[in-house]
């Protein structure tokens, strides 16, 4: 598969006089694991929301699939295939656990007419999920982040570190061909990390496109096939980890020497 | 329309936007820099409207009884302010909570006034009410002339205040960053309270104006949301200059619509203003 | 499934028994004060399925109501419309202009809603004060039709139908909020961006909750200027089902649909007595500190309130 999966092309995106992202361009290969690092402010996030759609009104062209996303809406773009979590965990509060993972499988998975399935338990399924499967379904992928316990609990009651793991498990029941995960392992233990890793892995084997924010080294230098480096808005460096992380330049951007 | 009636109503639609800057100021601080949706605003102004009809029955001029009340004023909206934040600036339904919150005391204030006052229009009197001037061709009321004056006061002392002090320099610092402001040891949270605690007694000297302009009944805060957001709005962000732009296009505005269709069309014409410049720049004139 | 059997089992057991008052029920003033709360059952459910699900709060309620008011009046004047006309014609009109306040303003955040509500408010007020075929200010009187058999009046019959469309708005909300709408209205409610990269289409949702708001409102204004047999713009328009429809279910609890129709029955009596006893400033007044009660201390409502009670003893 080496059809690229997503396409940005010169993507540019000024707030009043804040230039965020100059001519930014990114494609990523479908079943790529794509880590992207640079200092805060380098535009990682608005960079992401652009693709996601969170942000429109950029210069520049977001391709998905060969499709041109670049005018849809959010919703229309996660019903294509790209699901995302947030860097501020964005939790629906007054919902319980099952209720919040429910929403992306009520909205997208119920809606699949592809061929994509991601299901957790069961690999053989195929096709839309059933309005009577929801629960169940939503069950079984809050248990794959160990968060089965308080599934009926408000999600209001949460730790941060629970917070993030639900925003991992409400991408993922969205069934995405592309997942981008904005700093997703802030906070976890190394274990939790680990854990959240290896569960990453499972996913691209089977298939899934996975965009991922990182500060955590580790993390991107394991998980990464390629890295690209961001700095106050423009692409710095680009490469396999290795190369990326025996940079100068790279060094220098994030040690400030 | 001929040019003539063009120019007055410019020339009028001027004061009157002057007018309406003075009266949209202290929304432009809380709903502009604090982020506050004070649609209570309109309310405390037609209450310090009547705070000067009240002083105006024992012989002070308006004027002064809206500097008065302007302490007055000032502590009550910190103690609402105090309460806001208490409540409803943690909630995760911090939208429908407060909103509901201010219409509820919006409320309450009308029907106060109503019980204390009754329903019909009331009106003060001092020297320069009901006497014009004549410039040239036209004859320009005094009164409006007099907020004309008061409102560069208003919104010049504020300006200066918000750019030179350094309170004013922290209240524009929390509209853009809090966190960063607490890191620098000053606490956003009474920094907060104290600037909405200055919008609020900016209500005590421009509800004066307002019944010096017109003649007010309790109902009348409701006509002055939509004038009193499009400035807000228009302005961007808590802008002092953008204020005084922004009440003076709406001023412009209304003041030819009234010329030329009527004074039933002119409360239209800040809603549609408003609908007009989110559609287009939600930032304002002067917003970032 | 078996709720909505128990459901409509309490309807028609209700409906049944509205009938039975018609029958047998001597007391004039009892049709009047039961039409009023009945009618503030529907525009509170009406105003929680935007307010309550969704979070945008309107202002204006009172707008929706007296257009609903004055379309069907106007109907009724010029071609001697029967009331399902009346009533599908309120609907349509008030429906259409939640739909457009929502098309205006739901791109943006949610205050700019609130405050086009107040604009609507007060722009309908003045087309209806300006529009003489409906009698303008001073409004206008309606001859009502005769009673339809079995009914002894008109009124009875209006009665009988407003406790209908009480039973259906309460569906509507039920049905919205236990379905995948409601799921979705309030996921975008609690964090619409998160709703939006979720899959939720929240402009959608958002316009759909205002429109069938919108509609329901009307419907609650439509029977008016037939059951007053006058109708004129200051009580149409009134202030106080503007605050009501806020106030009946935050009191009562904005999160299902049992709320405003606790809250309706709760604040729409008191507003009887009040009003019969005192004076109906005093009544307006005493809504409005309830609602700013409430939204302080419970802004759950009464429903929360019994919910954390039965919480606490089930844990005994």
């Amino acid at each position: 598969m080496n059809a690229a999966l997503l396409d940005v092309q010169s993507v540019s995106k000024r707030f009043g006089g804040f230039a965020a992202l100059t001519d930014v361009s990114l494609g990523v290969r479908a079943g790529e694991r794509l880590g992207i690092i640079g200092p805060n402010g380098s535009g990682k996030t608005t960079l992401i929301n652009c693709i996601c759609g969170a942000l429109r009104g950029h210069r520049g062209t977001i391709l998905f699939d060969g499709h041109d996303v670049t005018g849809l809406a959010p919703y229309q773009r996660t019903r294509l295939g790209i699901a995302r979590s947030f860097q501020i965990p964005r939790p629906f509060a007054s919902m319980s656990l099952v209720d919040n993972v429910a929403v992306p499988l009520e909205y997208v998975a119920r809606r699949d007419l592809t061929d994509r399935d991601l299901a957790p338990r069961d690999s053989k399924r195929r096709g839309p999920l059933a309005a009577a499967d929801i629960r169940a379904e939503a069950l079984a992928i809050l248990d794959q982040m160990g968060l089965q316990a308080g599934a009926d609990a408000l999600a209001a009651t949460l730790t941060q570190v629970g917070l993030r793991k639900l925003e991992l498990a409400r991408a993922m029941a969205a069934r995405p061909r592309l997942l981008i995960l904005d700093e997703v392992m802030a906070g976890l233990s190394s274990t939790e990390v680990d854990e959240v890793l290896a569960l990453l892995f499972t996913l691209s084997e089977r298939g899934v496109t996975i965009l991922m924010i990182e500060h955590i080294m580790r993390a991107i230098m394991r998980f990464s096939e390629r890295v690209v480096c961001l700095d106050a808005g423009r692409v710095m460096a680009e490469g396999p980890p290795a190369t990326i992380a025996a940079d100068p330049m790279v060094r220098r951007i994030y040690l400030g020497a | 329309m001929p040019l003539e009636l063009l120019i007055e109503a410019v020339i009028a639609g001027v004061l009157l936007g002057c007018f309406y800057a003075a009266v949209s100021v202290g929304l432009s601080v809380a709903f502009g820099l604090l982020d506050v949706p004070q649609i209570a605003h309109p309310a405390f102004l037609v209450l310090g409207a009547y705070g000067a009809y009240l002083l105006g029955t024992y012989g002070v001029d308006p004027l002064l009884a809206g500097a008065l009340l302007t302490p007055l004023f000032f502590v009550g909206g910190l103690g609402v302010y105090r309460l806001y934040h208490a409540v409803f600036e943690g909630r995760r339904d911090a939208g429908l909570g407060g909103l509901a919150f201010l219409f509820g005391i919006a409320f309450i204030v009308e029907v106060a006034l109503i019980l204390a006052f009754g329903v019909d229009q009331r009106m003060v009197e001092a020297a320069y009410i009901g006497r014009s001037v004549a410039l040239g061709e036209l004859r320009l009321p005094i009164r409006m002339l007099v907020a004309f004056g008061v409102a560069l006061l208003l919104t010049g002392t504020l300006a200066l205040y918000l750019s030179r002090t350094f309170t004013g320099r922290a209240i524009k610092a929390v509209a853009q960053d809090q966190t960063a402001l607490a890191l620098m040891g000053a606490d956003p949270v009474r920094i907060k309270q104290w600037a909405f605690g200055i919008a609020t007694g900016t209500c005590a000297l421009a509800g004066a104006l307002l019944i010096i302009v017109q003649p007010v009944e309790p109902g009348l805060g409701r006509l002055y949301i939509g004038r009193t957001f499009c400035v807000a709005v228009l302005a961007g962000l808590g802008s002092m200059p953008g204020t005084l732009a922004a009440g003076v296009i709406l001023g412009v505005a209304e003041s030819i619509v009234l010329t030329s269709l009527g004074a039933s069309w002119a409360p239209a014409v800040a809603f549609g203003l408003l609908l007009l410049v989110l559609a287009i720049r939600p930032a304002g004139l002067f917003g970032r | 499934m078996r709720g909505w059997l128990n459901f409509g089992i309490g309807a028609a057991a209700l409906l049944a028994a509205a009938l039975a008052t018609t029958q047998v029920v001597d007391n004039e003033y009892f049709f009047f004060a039961g039409y009023v709360v009945l009618q503030f059952v529907v525009l509170a459910t009406a105003w929680n399925i935007l307010g309550g699900y969704a979070g945008y709060v309107n202002f204006g309620s009172a707008a929706f109501f007296g257009i609903g008011a004055y379309v069907a009046v106007a109907l009724f004047k010029a071609f001697e419309a029967p009331l399902a006309a009346q009533l599908a014609a309120a609907m349509a009109v008030t429906g259409l202009m939640g739909l457009a306040v929502g098309a205006l303003t739901m791109r943006l955040r949610g205050v700019f809603f609130s405050i086009a509500t107040v604009a609507i408010a007060v722009i309908c007020e003045t087309l209806v004060v300006n529009w003489g075929f409906v009698g303008g200010a001073r409004g206008t009187a309606v001859l009502q039709p005769p009673a339809p058999p079995l009914f002894g009046s008109y009124t009875r019959m209006l009665f009988v139908a407003m406790t209908l469309f009480a039973v259906l708005a309460v569906a509507v909300a039920r049905y919205i909020e236990t379905s995948w709408i409601g799921r979705g209205l309030r996921a975008l409610r609690d964090s619409e961006e998160a709703a939006e990269s979720l899959g939720v289409p929240t402009l959608n949702l958002k316009l759909f909750a205002a429109t069938a708001s919108g509609a329901l409102m009307g419907l609650a204004g439509a029977p008016l200027a037939l059951y007053m047999s006058y109708i004129e713009p200051t009580s149409a328009f009134s202030l106080n089902y503007a605050v009501s429809a806020l106030a009946m279910p935050i009191v009562g609890g904005t999160g299902s649909w049992l709320g405003p129709v606790i809250g309706a029955l709760l604040l729409g009596s008191t507003q009887q007595i009040v009003t019969v006893t005192v004076s109906s400033e005093l009544n307006v007044l005493i809504v409005g500190l309830l609602l700013v009660a409430f939204v302080v201390v419970a802004p759950q409502g009464i429903v929360g309130l019994l919910q954390r009670l039965s919480r606490l003893r089930g844990t005994k």
